[in-house]
């Protein structure tokens, strides 16, 4: 039968995907093997216990923020009406594109110790009052308010493709809103809010700028320390392997999360369930938290930020920097590149897997998210790596002169390290709109004769679309807003704007990364932006379905 | 059904077939330089240009990466000048075999012999000093240990009143690593220990501990004299007062940034000429700015610079920088500092 040789190939390219991610990884690892000189034997790093302590207590105050936030939120949004839910239902994704570092020194620059909050409550009061806000503390509150969007787009993507029937089924039986929500709705949405919850607790395990600001030594941020500090490169190597070590514990609490449960839907469209009118003064509570949620994540530090530019460019009368535009052109080339191979890969390995790959293909599309949960930089070096090793094999294969510094430090790099961090998000949205469809779907579509290809194109795609679309948006933010891989694979000449940010920042010219910053976000807004359309086009289609 | 595979590899090769779409940087200069040194390198190298006809591209990234990605682009690489702060990563820079010896007399005339490697493979350029700022309402300086500034803020008298500088960057390592030096490594320890005792607040970054010193949170902070320049030339930070460390013991902590020709280099005899007018003509561009003290005697700092006065220098051994910070990272993580 074709459609089993078919099976096959698809199994191999899902295979090809992981090993694009291990890859990197891999050739890091051999190579701080290789170059300690130590082929066994582990030495511990400086203050190990306490970077652990911290990074797991940072993770479970950012687990529970992001969870209320989230699943909060997009049960309000998706089973209730209030004034203003129409516009919020989109507007709550737009702290998403706040990358976490320039909220978190908003947030310290205003209410730090030294920020105008405390400073004018002293004047005020007259007091020597000093409430510390660094810490782990302050750097949760920042990261729950910035990432809770990955739980919030996943957990309303999951409502709002279930069946309305199975909501009235539970509220035929008596239950009440709250019970069929908790006892019903909840459930069926776990996949995806296990999927959100595991890219929310990778991006705090990679993150090194915020959780520097708020002097909380992470695991990451003592990779880059000890890489900096001590000039051990395998040193710093085995740290990344902690920060791993890590990652494969959320990913074990990913499975957990989701349990052995499969759910699937029987009958009806999605549209989730019918949505009740909050009357009175309950509606405007509800319109009041997104709005504050909204002014905390979001509106309010962008203000300041705009406010600061502002009076850059009023007071210094300075001119924006001339090659303005092309940093931005090559962020967005960048951005719309990786989003669209990302998307395509995870597309190709969630098909796969529905198309039964057995334990094989399903182990390697749980590698291929693997490289989320490695720092930046240590991705970086592991591209330069391997890359270096592909040049050189294919010089000893006798093609002349290699492929040379054109594959190294260029653009070709950068993309290719992007996938390899990236893939996870796009793979964790994809397969979790996959984890919806129905596995007989599939088997029927087979039976009845179409290839794969088909299946894929007539069946699967539309029914993932959500996933898609989510999928596109997280990584092209994401994308926009990394650093350390691009500042370790630029060309010559190539600087994006996360990298211009960067520059001023490193000098502490604050005032002056402000303008940047402003960019960054409205950048990062634009995804969120399109997103929001396909999903009113979306909710207008299921409310004429009705 | 080669389909999958041909997706992804279409995926791919639209990625490449884009990048080679000259979406990449311009074309290449006379010279590639590596630096992780940033104030105003594109005045400083277009002005170099100007004089000289040869032209610079320049690549900014943190020092750690750039080494690593010299030292993995190996032969193939196309830096000709790497650049960078503290001399701790010259010292490892050369540690690594990346850096090659220059024969100079122009380098060697400019540049003080205790600012540059005795086997010529790199040169400090710029210096600057990690040195005592305070709070003039609330402290006399009388009170400072005048010998040794910066083991007297463990006296008990300073509880509550410091602010000092996390382990992002490399000052606060080649700070203790010099303590190393003076003390030997268990005094380094007490020092820093002296200072947790005293309740130090540590901050993100030299600007901040300026700004906790004017808002009156902190009392005395420890940072690099060109950040409070900085400050004070934008009319900010007016209630800051510098002292200078240790004037009548071993001197002010100092630190240079600087240069050397990557042994790779294609262009070695451009790569050399730009360091000698970086040490000579363009020392003035080079500082200009960002208030750090030049290298070359011959040559006056700027204002801002030279309002703080004349200042005893430490004696700044590379070497020892460059084997002690490891050491004293590692003892500054094991006291359990940010």
């Amino acid at each position: 039968m074709s459609a089993g040789r078919g099976r096959a190939a698809w199994s191999g390219a899902v295979v090809l995907a992981a090993a694009l991610v291990v890859a990197p990884v891999a050739a890091v690892l051999l190579d701080a093997v290789a170059g300690s000189g130590r082929t066994a034997g582990w030495e511990v790093p400086a203050g190990l216990a306490r970077m652990v302590q911290q990074t797991t207590l940072l993770l479970l105050g950012v687990a529970a923020g992001t969870l209320v936030l989230g699943c909060g939120l997009a049960w309000l949004v998706t089973a209730h009406r209030f004034p203003g839910r129409d516009v919020l239902v989109w507007l709550l994704v737009l702290p998403l594109a706040m990358p976490a570092y320039i909220l978190g020194f908003v947030f310290l620059s205003t209410f730090d110790v030294a920020g105008d909050v405390q400073v004018w409550l002293r004047e005020v009061t007259g007091t020597g009052l000093q409430v510390p806000v660094r810490g782990v503390g302050g750097a949760a509150v920042v990261m729950s308010l910035t990432l809770y969007p990955y739980v919030y787009l996943l957990a309303r993507a999951a409502f709002a493709q279930q069946s309305p029937t199975t909501w009235e089924a539970a509220r035929l039986l008596g239950a009440s809103r709250r019970r069929a929500f908790a006892g019903v709705l909840l459930p069926l949405a776990r996949p995806s809010l296990a999927a959100g919850l595991a890219l929310v607790m990778m991006e705090v395990l990679t993150d090194f700028a915020t959780v520097q600001y708020f002097g909380v030594r992470t695991v990451s941020v003592g990779v880059y320390t000890t890489w900096r500090q001590t000039y051990r490169f395998d040193l710093a190597v085995q740290l990344a392997g902690v920060v791993l070590l890590f990652a494969v514990a959320v990913l074990a609490g990913e499975r957990l999360l989701r349990g052995r449960a499969r759910f699937t839907q029987r009958g009806g469209r999605g549209g989730g369930p019918t949505p009740s009118r909050l009357a009175g003064w309950r509606g405007w509570l509800a319109t009041g938290v997104c709005v504050l949620v909204l002014a905390g994540g979001f509106a309010v530090p962008l203000l300041r930020l705009v406010l600061w530019a502002a009076a850059q460019l009023a007071g210094d009368g300075q001119p924006v920097d001339p090659r303005f535009g092309g940093y931005l052109l090559n962020s967005v080339v960048v951005a719309v590149l990786v989003a669209l191979a990302c998307v395509a890969l995870a597309l190709v390995v969630g098909h796969a897997v529905r198309l039964g790959g057995g334990r094989v293909v399903r182990g390697a599309a749980q590698l291929t998210t693997v490289g989320y949960a490695v720092p930046g930089a240590v991705v970086g070096i592991g591209t330069l790596l391997a890359l270096g090793a592909v040049d050189d094999l294919l010089e000893a294969l006798g093609v002349p002169g290699g492929t040379g510094l054109l594959v190294t430090g260029s653009l070709v790099a950068i993309v290719l390290a992007y996938v390899v961090r990236f893939l996870g998000p796009a793979h964790q949205a994809v397969d979790a709109s996959y984890a919806q469809v129905r596995p007989q779907l599939t088997q029927s579509a087979l039976s009845l004769g179409a290839g794969p290809w088909r299946v894929l194109t007539r069946v699967h795609l539309p029914l993932v679309r959500p996933g898609v679309g989510v999928a596109l948006v997280l990584v092209s933010v994401d994308a926009v807003k990394e650093l350390p891989v691009v500042l370790m694979l630029r060309p010559f000449g190539f600087t994006t704007v996360s990298v211009w940010v960067h520059e001023l920042a490193s000098e502490n010219l604050w005032s002056l990364a402000a303008l940047p910053a402003v960019v960054i976000v409205a950048l990062a807004t634009v995804p969120v932006v399109l997103l929001f359309g396909q999903v009113r086009r979306a909710d207008r289609r299921e409310q004429a379905s009705r | 059904m080669r389909r999958p595979a041909l997706m992804t590899a279409s995926a791919l090769l639209a990625c490449t077939a884009l990048s080679g779409c000259g979406v990449l940087g311009e074309e290449e200069a006379d010279l590639q330089v590596y630096s992780a040194r940033k104030y105003g390198s594109e005045d400083v190298f277009a002005q170099f240009t100007e004089e000289t006809g040869i032209t610079v591209d320049f690549l900014f990234a943190d020092n750690a990466a750039l080494l690593e990605r010299i030292r993995t682009e190996g032969a193939d690489s196309p830096a000709d000048v790497y650049m960078t702060v503290d001399a701790g990563n010259l010292w490892n820079a050369d540690q690594q075999g990346i850096l090659a010896p220059l024969d100079s007399e122009v380098l060697e005339a400019a540049v003080p012999a205790a600012d540059r490697a005795d086997d010529g493979t790199w040169f400090g350029l710029a210096k600057r000093a990690r040195t005592v700022i305070y709070d003039p309402d609330q402290v006399d300086p009388a009170d400072f240990d005048a010998e040794d500034t910066y083991t007297g803020l463990t006296d008990p008298q300073w509880r509550g009143r410091l602010c000092m500088r996390d382990l992002d960057e490399t000052y606060m390592t080649s700070l203790v690593a010099s303590l190393i030096d003076l003390h030997g490594e268990e005094g380094a320890r007490e020092i820093v220990e002296g200072w947790q005792a005293n309740e130090v607040e540590v901050m993100g970054n030299d600007v901040l501990v300026i700004e906790a010193v004017e808002a009156g949170t902190c009392e005395v902070g420890i940072v690099n004299h060109y950040y409070l320049a900085r400050e004070q030339a934008e009319g900010k930070a007016q209630g800051v007062e510098l002292y200078w460390a240790s004037q009548e013991g071993a001197g002010t902590h100092v630190n240079v940034s600087g240069a050397g020709v990557v042994e790779t280099s294609d262009n070695p005899a451009d790569a050399q000429r730009l360091l000698e007018w970086l040490a000579t003509e363009g020392q003035a561009a080079l500082i200009d700015g960002n208030h750090e003290f030049p290298v070359n005697p011959d040559v006056e700092p700027d204002a801002e610079a030279a309002a703080y006065g004349p200042f005893t220098e430490m004696t700044l051994d590379a070497e020892v920088y460059g084997s002690l910070n490891a050491r004293a990272a590692e003892l500054l993580v094991d006291a359990g500092w940010e």
